[in-house]
């Protein structure tokens, strides 16, 4: 079963959340994980969950590189079809501009010379190691690079090759609903959307909710920062069906854990129970939508 | 050879002014020698999602000017226009075409 | 005119209820929301008077049934896992993945695929009332979100030429990726938001090498910043270390959520914040007509 704990709005709590159930589930639900950061702009569980790294390479885009200028018969095949404005023919001779590329393999294919050839461009980093608890699998977007889903597409692939077939995979997604998001929320099996009840939190968590609908993916929602608009948000949640399966409340005691990189189930008791509670209402939602 | 200068334009004629923008500029003037002037509309390039500027630079290479007049030139369209062999000068932005034309001719004189 | 964008790396670090303080602060500025995946802004903003304009950029390729023989080359061809055959043995593509790159028009032997232009959301100019907004909203996993920045950047720069205002205020996007880039090229100054936890250390430093790397400046303010003083120590080390000044804290305070459950700005919601905005506000607006600001260096990343 892959999970993926996503939301509308950055900083609601989609890395405690995440992170928190990497750190029972184990205990829970005596089932092997892997938890992955697909959040690769700005991977943050490892601060959480100190991961001892064991391999590390780099993921790179397949783009065109200039391999004889003087083969190019300057016909602009590779320009007319570039979308991207990553290639153009000056004075006769391709131009590549690699920050540009989306990696189509586009150019490649139509040039009628031999002038081009496959290249590539550095993405950033896939990590794979273990937290003690769970395998850890993280991309780390390289920064001035302005595309971050095909280093998540990579890491997905790194995952379907790794990832134990009996265990179960929970994702930490990117906030909001724009190609990131998207990329890594279709990944998943069921989507928990963790969502903050304050005129912003709501917000996002109703473009969220229109987002991922059309997925068709079983759909839960964790209420984090509980406070006075709560109320509010479940009325939302029973109007788009679905389910919460767990609330957190709005404790000055989780924020200060948070900022100390510590866990949720670490700030007590109350809150270990909730972090146990949820992971297996995560299980029993997920197989209740997949025999309905 | 007659040698072109193309500068970013507002407008098709000498006494417009001179658009601070390259890539996405409202055309290029092109002067040669002989002060005949051509006119590249680049009304185009407000459509464009992406590589308004290299695509300008290589229209303008096209049209076989070796200086083009700009305000300012992004990156990526100033490699382009470094390959295609087109100096570039920036911060022509406050004149008129004609004048920008008749300050470049001078610092060459000079 | 002076363009201040307002970046945080982490979501939820405070960088909305920054600006929408700026923007009631500042008198004289077109504001902007450059977060157009999920934008916030107006909610504190209350816009009226909106102009909409469809936002169309790239294009979507969709095969005809009729004309495809289910050969596939376009299949094998899609870098990005968007085109699958369907029961009845032809092809189809998936628009939530397609990228708009034209390879399965261009060889599709059959020339069965069509290539229409996308429209990804829209863009949107109100009154406020605190002044101009430019806004918008990409269409959930819509593409180009770097031109639809760059296109409201455009905008708000028009708006503020033409009605004589000083400052653009602009709301960036969280993390390091396309709309974050596109907001920064040329502007004027980057007001980053963080927050003394792990997460938010660690994010302030990927989206300022990344200001660095364009060359733009950046000074930091650290918000609710009494929650770790460790963390806070760390942030203050960071930008100590890189040259950039903080140039104020904010205390964590329940106020931020009260004034926005109110739908007011923190300036006219009152109380100790306010006195506090009202004094990081002459501070950035100071930072961002000096003359001469410092440059930093193009670094190697």
């Amino acid at each position: 079963m892959l999970v993926a704990i996503a939301s509308g709005k950055g900083g609601t709590g989609k890395t405690t959340v995440a992170a928190a159930l990497a750190a029972v589930w184990g205990q829970a639900l005596l089932r092997p994980l892997t938890v992955v950061d697909l959040d690769v702009e700005e991977p943050n569980l490892h601060l959480f969950l100190r991961p001892v790294i064991r391999r590390a390479e780099t993921a790179c885009l397949e783009i065109p590189v200039v391999a004889d200028p003087a083969a190019c018969s300057d016909c602009g095949a590779c320009r007319e079809l570039c979308q991207f404005g990553a290639i153009t023919v000056m004075a006769g001779k391709p131009l590549v501009f690699p920050e540009m590329c989306h990696g189509c393999g586009g150019c490649l294919a139509v040039c009628p010379t031999g002038s081009l050839t496959a290249g590539s461009r550095e993405l950033g980093r896939i990590e794979e190691g273990t937290t003690g608890l769970a395998d850890y699998l993280a991309g780390r977007l390289r920064i001035g690079e302005s595309q971050s889903p095909p280093l998540i597409r990579a890491v997905l692939r790194r995952l379907a090759a790794v990832a134990d077939p009996e265990g179960d995979v929970i994702l930490d997604a990117p906030p909001g609903v724009s190609c990131p998001a998207m990329t890594s929320v279709a990944a998943a099996d069921v989507i928990v959307l963790v969502a903050e009840p304050t005129p912003f939190g709501i917000h996002d968590f109703l473009l969220a909710v229109e987002a991922f609908t059309p997925l068709g993916k079983p759909m839960a929602v964790v209420v984090n920062r509980s406070s006075d608009g709560t109320p509010q948000l479940l009325d939302l949640c029973r109007e788009h069906g679905l389910p919460v399966l767990a609330a957190i409340a709005d404790d000055r005691a989780v924020a200060e854990t948070y900022a100390r990189g510590g866990l949720l189930p670490d700030v007590g008791a109350h809150y270990r129970a909730v972090c146990h509670e949820l992971a297996r209402s995560i299980t029993v939602f997920a197989g209740e939508t997949a025999h309905a | 050879m007659s040698k072109k200068i193309a500068v970013s334009s507002e407008g098709p004629t000498l006494s417009d002014a001179v658009d601070p923008r390259f890539g996405r500029a409202a055309g290029f003037v092109i002067v040669d020698d002989a002060g005949t002037t051509q006119y590249l509309d680049n009304g185009g390039s407000q459509a464009m999602a992406h590589g308004a500027g290299i695509e300008a630079a290589r229209r303008i290479a096209e049209a076989g000017a070796t200086v083009l007049l700009s305000g300012v030139v992004g990156p990526k369209a100033a490699s382009a226009l470094a390959a295609a062999g087109v100096a570039v000068v920036e911060g022509m932005e406050s004149l008129t075409v004609g004048e920008a034309v008749a300050q470049y001719r001078a610092g060459q004189d000079a | 005119m002076r363009e201040i964008v307002i970046l945080s790396g982490k979501g939820g670090a405070g960088k909305t209820s920054v600006t929408a303080a700026f923007a009631a602060l500042a008198q004289n500025a077109v504001l902007c929301d450059l977060d157009v995946d999920a934008p916030d802004l107006h909610i504190l903003l209350e816009p009226a008077g909106t102009i909409r304009e469809a936002f169309v950029a790239g294009h979507l390729a969709s095969v005809r049934p009729e004309a495809c023989d289910g050969c596939g080359e376009c299949a094998r061809r899609c870098r990005y896992g968007a085109v699958a055959q369907t029961p009845e043995g032809h092809y189809a593509v998936n628009t939530g993945h397609c990228e708009g790159c034209k390879v399965c028009v261009a060889l599709c032997p059959r020339q069965a695929i069509d290539f229409t232009p996308r429209t990804c959301g829209f863009s949107a100019v109100s009154d406020t009332r605190f002044g101009p907004l430019v806004h918008a909203r990409l269409d959930p996993g819509a593409e180009n979100s770097g031109r639809l920045v760059a296109l409201l950047r455009s905008k708000a720069k028009a708006l503020a030429k033409a009605r004589g205002l000083d400052f653009i205020i602009s709301d960036g996007a969280p993390g390091i990726a396309c709309p974050v880039v596109s907001s920064l090229s040329g502007a004027t100054l980057a007001v980053l938001v963080t927050e003394p936890t792990p997460s938010g250390t660690h994010d302030l430093t990927r989206v300022a090498k990344l200001c660095d790397h364009f060359r733009l400046p950046s000074a930091v303010i650290i918000n609710k910043a009494d929650l770790n003083a460790h963390e806070a120590a760390r942030i203050e080390d960071f930008c100590a270390d890189t040259g950039r000044p903080i140039i104020g804290r904010l205390p964590y305070s329940p106020d931020v959520v009260r004034a926005m459950t109110a739908r007011r700005t923190l300036p006219e919601y009152g109380g100790p914040l306010a006195e506090a905005l009202a004094e990081l506000w002459q501070s950035v607006a100071a930072l961002a007509a000096a003359p001469v600001r410092p440059q930093p260096q193009r670094q190697p990343l």
